[in-house]
């Protein structure tokens, strides 16, 4: 565990006491912003609202992009609890581009295989990665809190992050050239000027009823029992998910194992359930037992919620953008909050370090809006059919889920139908961006798809787009002296003279490439184009859509 | 692939009784779960959405033409 560089520094206020190793509270600390006069406040390029997983990524990614980045939050620690705990392989790999990958996956616990069970049997599992080749799993399992102190570690290391909390967004004004931001600090208030102001504040942000955007979309009305327990048990580091437990009759349960001993479970309540009475541990405390056939474990955490699926219309509202669960909410059966509250930071930050630099028109960043405003879509449409699987709305919908859980010990459709959750994949993108494939493909990754990750010369793929330095590039596969990249584009070459081996042709198949395959990767190592045989004429045009210059 | 709607069995009265006789001496709740699970088996063998939302579109304009004409009739 490498840890070194953080250190407890207040285990009182810690959430999983002594020995985790993550500071988690922070101090206010005055800026010289604050004693700028009224006629001469400080200008920013880019202001971050909400030092949480998606903002704190987000303000690494475009600081590692060279640009000065202000981050504001109205707390001065880590938000407690039990938020997120599955990070799915794309959020791993973009976390490796900045810098956090390791650490993440050196704490998390390393989960591919998922079990569902009906009554007391098991109707089936799943492996949500069964290939060797991947750098990174398919899911880690780690409180939101470590990630959140990793995330903040990295940020100390960045000059250009100016991290300010107990700064409150007060109110926002929209200029042509970009926002007035009123902040409350605890030595009253003050204003910054920022080009772009990002809104990563969170499910009940703030920023977005001051654009006055409207929130909507679909509540349900069971209640869901969340309880982080500590103890230690023997069960696999697998995603088990009941349907009519013995232990829970007529309801759902989840059980998975987090860092340190602590285990997720997360028990369906009836809609009418009391959430005062159901919260109080002396309630929660016999289910649990029932549930682990013992009552060794201590609890870490006790929330009752309800879910809401929803999004906002627009997320670019003027010259302030939003993200994350500000833009979108999702249930949380599939890890499709965080997960894709990280993806909107990789898509946003790439865009708007063009813009910024000028390489780009502003327009590219209606292509945040469409791709990801379509991810949120089809987030909202997974999740919505998994919590409407676990909790039926009519006498007809549960007359059709116990006919596919009465298939499904016996037929394989059956147990396809059987929906405990889909688990977050990169979404694909239908996007103004993309080339349409002119050639014939048999497999790969189409334009629109995030890039597969494979071994080369023992390493993998994926680094090697790091060392790139994340900008768009080219995946050249055995044609080593056909392609003249144009400036300022990178070369990964896999096969032919001077490229990566693909020793166990894994690369080469994963891609459907022959000699002379060629893929133009963006720099969030989505597709942007491929080609059977590139010319450079193609290559530009390509390169031009993909930046938003056509 | 289109939904087929011309006759596919040599002997559709066969057919029909088949069914007929799968619900003899079921309560309605159990005949309601028996007509669940075959929709599902009977879709997936069918295995084409386009169909299955050719077939859904058919049954759901039907139940509610004959709806109409029943309040007509009254």
């Amino acid at each position: 565990m490498a840890q070194a560089s953080s250190q407890a520094k207040s285990a009182a206020n810690n959430p999983v006491g002594s020995g985790s190793g993550a500071k988690t509270q922070f101090g206010y600390r005055r800026h010289a912003d604050q004693d700028r006069s009224a006629t001469d406040i400080a200008a920013h390029p880019v202001v971050v609202v909400g030092a949480g997983p998606v903002g704190l990524s987000f303000a690494i990614d475009l600081a590692q992009r060279g640009h000065n980045v202000v981050l504001l939050d109205d707390a001065d620690r880590i938000g407690e609890g039990s938020r997120a705990i599955c990070f799915s392989k794309r959020s791993l790999e973009y976390w490796d581009r900045l810098g956090v990958g390791d650490r993440m996956v050196d704490k998390g616990v390393v989960w591919s295989v998922g079990r569902i069970f009906h009554g007391p049997s098991e109707l089936y599992q799943f492996n949500l990665l069964p290939e060797q080749g991947h750098k990174r799993p398919a899911f880690i399992n780690l409180q939101q809190f470590y990630a959140e102190a990793y995330l903040v570690d990295r940020v100390e290391q960045l000059p250009a992050i100016s991290l300010r909390w107990r700064n409150k967004v007060m109110a926002l004004e929209q200029r042509n050239d970009g926002v007035l931001v009123s902040i409350a600090t605890p030595e009253g208030p003050y204003r910054l000027h920022a080009a772009y102001v990002i809104a990563c504040d969170g499910a009940r942000s703030a920023l977005r009823q001051m654009v006055g955007a409207e929130f909507a979309g679909q509540a349900f009305e069971d209640q869901f029992l969340i309880a982080d327990v500590k103890m230690s048990a023997e069960f696999p580091t697998e995603r088990w998910f009941w349907f009519d437990p013995p232990f829970h009759a007529g309801r759902s349960a989840l059980l998975h194992k987090q860092p340190d001993d602590v285990w997720r479970i997360d028990l369906q309540l009836r809609p009418d359930a009391d959430p005062t009475a159901e919260k109080r541990p002396e309630k929660v405390r016999p289910r649990i037992a029932r549930m682990l056939g013992h009552d060794k474990f201590e609890f870490e955490w006790i929330s009752l919620y309800k879910f809401q699926c929803r999004r906002m219309d627009r997320f670019i509202h003027g010259r302030v953008i939003f993200a994350g669960d500000a833009a979108h909410q999702v249930s949380p059966f599939g890890a499709r909050g965080a997960n894709s509250g990280l993806e909107d930071a990789e898509n946003l930050s790439w865009k708007l370090d063009r813009v910024l630099r000028r390489l780009s028109p502003e327009s590219l960043l209606e292509s945040y809006h469409i791709e990801r405003s379509t991810a949120a879509d089809e987030n909202i449409r997974e999740s919505t059919r998994s919590t409407d699987f676990m909790a039926p709305n009519t006498q007809q919908e549960a007359r059709l889920r116990k006919a596919v859980l009465a298939l499904a010990s016996e037929t394989e459709f059956g147990k396809r139908m059987v929906n405990g959750g889909r688990l977050s994949v990169p979404t694909v993108y239908d996007s103004p961006l993309s080339m349409p494939d002119s050639d014939a493909w048999r497999g790969g990754p189409r334009p629109g798809m995030s890039m597969y990750d494979a071994p080369i010369d023992g390493r993998y793929l994926t680094d090697a787009f790091i060392e790139q330095g994340k900008r768009f590039t080219c995946l050249a596969f055995d044609n080593a002296s056909a392609l003249e990249a144009p400036d300022g584009l990178g070369v990964i070459r896999i096969g032919g003279k001077g490229g990566f081996a693909d020793r166990d042709h894994l690369a080469a198949s994963r891609y459907d490439a022959e000699p002379g395959t060629t893929y133009l990767l963006r720099p969030d190592g989505y597709v942007a184009a491929r080609f059977r045989h590139p010319t450079p004429a193609a290559l530009d045009a390509a390169l031009s859509r993909a930046a938003g210059l056509n | 692939m289109t939904l087929s709607t011309s006759s596919n069995f040599a002997k559709p009265d066969d057919a029909f009784r088949a069914i007929v006789e799968a619900h003899r001496g079921l309560s309605d709740a159990q005949s309601a779960d028996l007509d669940a699970t075959l929709v599902l088996i009977l879709a997936n063998h069918i295995g084409d959405i386009a169909v299955l939302h050719e077939a859904i579109a058919l049954a759901k304009r039907r139940v509610i033409d004959a709806q109409q004409q029943q309040q007509q009739q009254q």
